[in-house]
């Protein structure tokens, strides 16, 4: 993983999307490119390679490029223990999985599991396990365990035990497509160990989490609530067994309840309470909106924990904080690589046909997003292509975490963008799909569909070879 | 008409015997012919070479340093060492205008983040205070090899920097811990008997500047000349290269000079987000850096023995097609070289205050000129025809 992080080398995309800014009228203009090659519409970048999806909206403005930079930095670089002779980042812990965003949002992309050596494994970093037990909140979200709350933490500062840790095992499960090819799936088992404050409660749901690319994420924010719920009656009206629904969640910027767009089960509203949930969570950082760190009453140690900021203050303040959000919400949708070649048309034509499009939604013109002061005017009236309803489906056994999260069930699982999905190599060096990273390629994700998406994921099993390379050669066109 | 910059592009080739329009650039002595890309790129790679040679003889002279430094431990000899650091920086400073494309010096393999990475976490490497058991340095079981710190270089963390510059900057200064000065590390730190582990400490010195020697021999040898090596294939590169030396310019100028190196600090206004921070010696950086930007501008820099090396600029390249735009953008560059040395020491001291303190406005002065240049330079990267090689070449 440390062969990703690429250091300081990552801070000059607050000019060069400049330059792709004024790239993109020339490329319109010949030769002509399907409407769809510009994914994010005007705040496309022409970008490939370690840093695509690190750079700003093309369109970005100037004053808006310096809160990118300063929001990046917050991102991007270490939060330390307390005390500690920096004022400005102190305050990581007492539990923790990373040290920063970036940590996990390695190069602002995806996580992966960890690599296994001689049957073990590292400590998972940028896969994250949350955790409940049955019953809902009042708002209707998920009741934390009660020892060890809502997600497991495997580090912890210096006085303090890590809650515990994971270990993953794979079965090799054997799929047999049409044509007699062979595909060997991963399928995971995961087991709580050395758990420090003893046993969680019975009957304890686990849910693994893998960190996603964060391109766009402003751009989804700006999708109207219409819209989305234009998604739910079309698929409703459906003869098929495509029935996306939403999942409504509590929003503590909004301070109601609203739709779910982000994590792997749409249960977070908006990137503001993403952000300040993960810094909490996965940091240990506190902030406004939640002042207090995550530890249970069980859990002595990490209340004893001195705390890091400013006196009276939040680890991060409001503005920092915002700054962050804002950060997130400028990176840019990078532009498709070959979107006009034979194949990938021919692929886009099977991805119709295999009605992958139904729930890959591919289009939206955006609106305003909810909180505009942590957004930028420049996500606003995009005409752009993310391939996803922002729905959850029932996904079929093989895929359930058998965790409700909110209005989703223990099988539903939210369709996730589509669009960088090719660059995830180029970025991140691996190309570890849904929603624990278990599948190993495209074909591979896609051979996990199961429940709404059984007849598009037998759709494709029965393709021809030639044809499943063009649907999937589409897929990494995005 | 469909692109008026390709017209303009042809023009220019085609009027390649017309009498150049001079701007104020300073001995252009190449003007007398007409300056072509491939010149153009060309002479980048000897500047890159000779930049990066006179970095790494200055590197050497600093390991020497080091060297008679760890065998008899002194304050004189200390101040020695810290007297090579800091002339070395001054040539590193200018090599960072050949960042940013994917080079050797930051592609996959490249040493960048074991040469330069910062802020580095001090209790990473050694004790800080108040934790007199922490870093590498005090843990015996660690073994202190050039392999190992290479890999222990931002080993589960970006902060985690276990080599380079700044790691050899903490072990010769240590915290800076005062307001008005760099850090105080004594050299009794590396005395056997006078701190615990100073035998570690001292081979821990020798070690990352050994490493930072080697990673600069491995720039120096990709961009040798007549050798099979990056250096060959960027020259054979044409236009692509040419739009490699923009990027890089840009990129230094706005999102890393800019952004990453003033606007986190004025924004902050914490001694983290300053780059040098145990020698106090950012304001030099950030001179070295706008410096090294008008080095490839211009195309011509001043040797460590004092020669000046000159040659086909893109300066000159982009004067034969827009020369008010080249007149404004070389302008605006000198500009922010002449107000990036209006900075005063300690930087961590200059950028406290309210929006009207002298400090601030000094900084905030070298940033928006830097914004404008960057500007200038996607303007320019247009004029010359090499805007569409930025599209995408998956």
């Amino acid at each position: 993983m440390k062969h990703d992080l690429q250091h300081r080398s990552r801070a000059h995309f607050a000019w060069a999307g400049l330059l792709a800014a004024t790239v993109a009228p020339a490329v319109l203009a010949s030769p002509p490119l399907p409407a769809d090659a510009l994914p994010g519409g005007q705040t496309t970048v022409h970008a490939t390679g370690r840093t695509a999806f690190s750079f700003p909206l093309a369109n970005l403005g100037d004053a808006e490029r310096t809160r990118f930079v300063v929001g990046n930095s917050f991102f991007r670089r270490n939060w330390v223990e307390a005390p500690a002779s920096t004022t400005a980042r102190d305050g990581l812990g007492p539990h923790f999985i990373a040290r920063s965003c970036g940590g996990c949002h390695v190069q602002d992309g995806r996580g992966a599991p960890p690599e296994f050596r001689k049957g073990l494994h590292d400590a998972p970093v940028s896969l994250l396990f949350r955790l409940s037990v049955p019953g809902t909140d009042v708002h209707g979200g998920i009741v934390p365990e009660p020892t060890y709350g809502d997600q497991l933490d495997n580090n912890a500062v210096q006085g303090v035990q890590p809650e515990g840790q994971i270990d993953i095992r794979y079965r090799k499960v054997q799929v047999r497509l049409k044509d007699g090819t062979r595909h060997t799936l991963l399928h995971p088992t995961y087991r709580l160990r050395d758990l420090a404050y003893g046993p969680v409660v019975p009957g304890t749901m686990v849910s693994p989490r893998i960190a996603p690319q964060l391109i766009g994420v402003g751009l989804l924010e700006a999708i109207a609530e219409a819209d989305i719920e234009t998604n739910v009656r079309e698929q409703a009206a459906r003869p098929d067994a495509i029935k996306g629904q939403t999942n409504r969640v509590w929003d503590v910027f909004a301070q109601r309840v609203v739709i779910g767009r982000f994590g792997w089960k749409a249960n977070v509203g908006t990137l503001a309470h993403q952000t300040a949930g993960a810094f909490l969570g996965d940091i240990g950082i506190t902030s406004p909106p939640f002042p207090r760190q995550a530890c249970t009453a069980a859990q002595e140690d990490c209340l004893q924990a001195p705390a890091g900021g400013h006196g009276e203050q939040t680890e991060i303040d409001a503005n920092t904080l915002e700054d962050v959000v804002f950060y997130q919400a400028a990176l840019a949708p990078p532009a498709r690589r070959q979107p006009g070649h034979p194949e990938v048309i021919r692929g886009q034509r099977l991805f119709q046909q295999a009605h992958c499009a139904a729930c890959h939604r591919p289009s939206y013109t955006t609106a305003t997003p909810l909180f505009p002061r942590m957004s930028s005017p420049a996500v606003v009236g995009q005409t752009i292509w993310p391939y996803t309803d922002l729905l959850v489906h029932d996904m079929g056994d093989g895929l359930a975490d058998h965790r409700p999260d909110g209005r989703a069930s223990g099988r539903h699982w939210k369709t996730p963008p589509l669009w960088g999905i090719g660059l995830i190599h180029d970025v991140n060096g691996h190309t570890r799909l849904l929603h624990d990273g278990r599948a190993r390629n495209v074909t591979e994700a896609i051979l996990w569909h199961g429940g709404e998406a059984q007849a598009s994921r037998d759709f494709f099993a029965r393709l021809t070879a030639a044809e499943r390379s063009a649907l999937v050669r589409f897929v990494e066109s995005l | 008409m469909s692109t008026p910059i390709n017209t303009s592009k042809r023009q220019f080739l085609r009027q390649a015997t017309l009498p150049l329009w001079l701007t104020a650039l300073p001995a252009a002595v190449w003007a007398q012919t007409p300056v072509t890309p491939a010149a153009v790129v060309r002479f980048h790679a000897e500047l890159v070479h000779a930049t990066y040679a006179d970095t790494l003889a200055a590197a050497e002279t600093l390991q020497a340093a080091v060297a008679s430094f760890v065998k008899a431990p002194d304050a004189a000899a200390l101040e020695t060492a810290r007297r090579a650091w800091l002339a070395a920086r001054e040539f590193y400073g200018q090599t960072e205008a050949f960042r940013f494309y994917g080079g050797p010096i930051d592609d996959d393999k490249g040493p960048e983040g074991r040469l330069n990475a910062w802020p580095l976490d001090e209790a990473y490497i050694d004790r800080i205070q108040g934790r007199p058991e922490a870093g590498l340095i005090n843990r015996r079981s660690v073994a202190i090899t050039k392999a190992h710190l290479s890999q222990l270089n931002e080993k589960g963390g970006e902060e985690n920097i276990a080599a380079g510059w700044h790691a050899i900057e903490f072990m010769l200064w240590g915290q800076d811990q005062r307001a008005d000065g760099a850090g105080q590390r004594p050299a009794s730190d590396f005395i056997d008997g006078q701190a615990p582990n100073a035998d570690r400490r001292r081979l821990y010195l020798s070690v990352v500047t050994e490493l930072l020697v080697d990673d600069l021999r491995s720039l120096v040898t990709a961009w040798a000349p007549g050798a099979r090596n990056y250096r060959q294939r960027f020259e054979a590169g044409g236009t692509e290269s040419l739009r490699k030396i923009i990027i890089g310019l840009g990129s230094l100028s706005r999102g890393e000079l800019a952004g990453e190196r003033m606007e986190v600090a004025l924004n902050t206004q914490d001694q983290e987000d300053e780059h040098s921070c145990f020698s106090d010696n950012t304001h030099r950086d950030i001179v070295n850096n706008a410096l090294g930007i008008q080095n490839v501008w211009l195309a011509r820099c001043v040797r460590r023995d004092g020669s000046l090396l000159q040659g086909a600029s893109p300066a000159a390249l982009l004067t034969q097609v827009d020369a008010a735009l080249a007149q404004r953008l070389t302008q605006q560059i000198a500009l922010s070289v002449t107000r990036a040395q209006a900075i005063q020491a300690p930087f961590d001291r200059e950028i406290i205050g309210g929006k009207d303190a002298p400090g601030r406005q000094r900084v905030q002065a070298v940033i928006d000129s830097l914004v404008a240049q960057a500007k200038g330079l996607v303007d320019a990267a247009a004029a010359l025809g090499i805007t569409r090689l930025n599209l995408v070449n998956a």
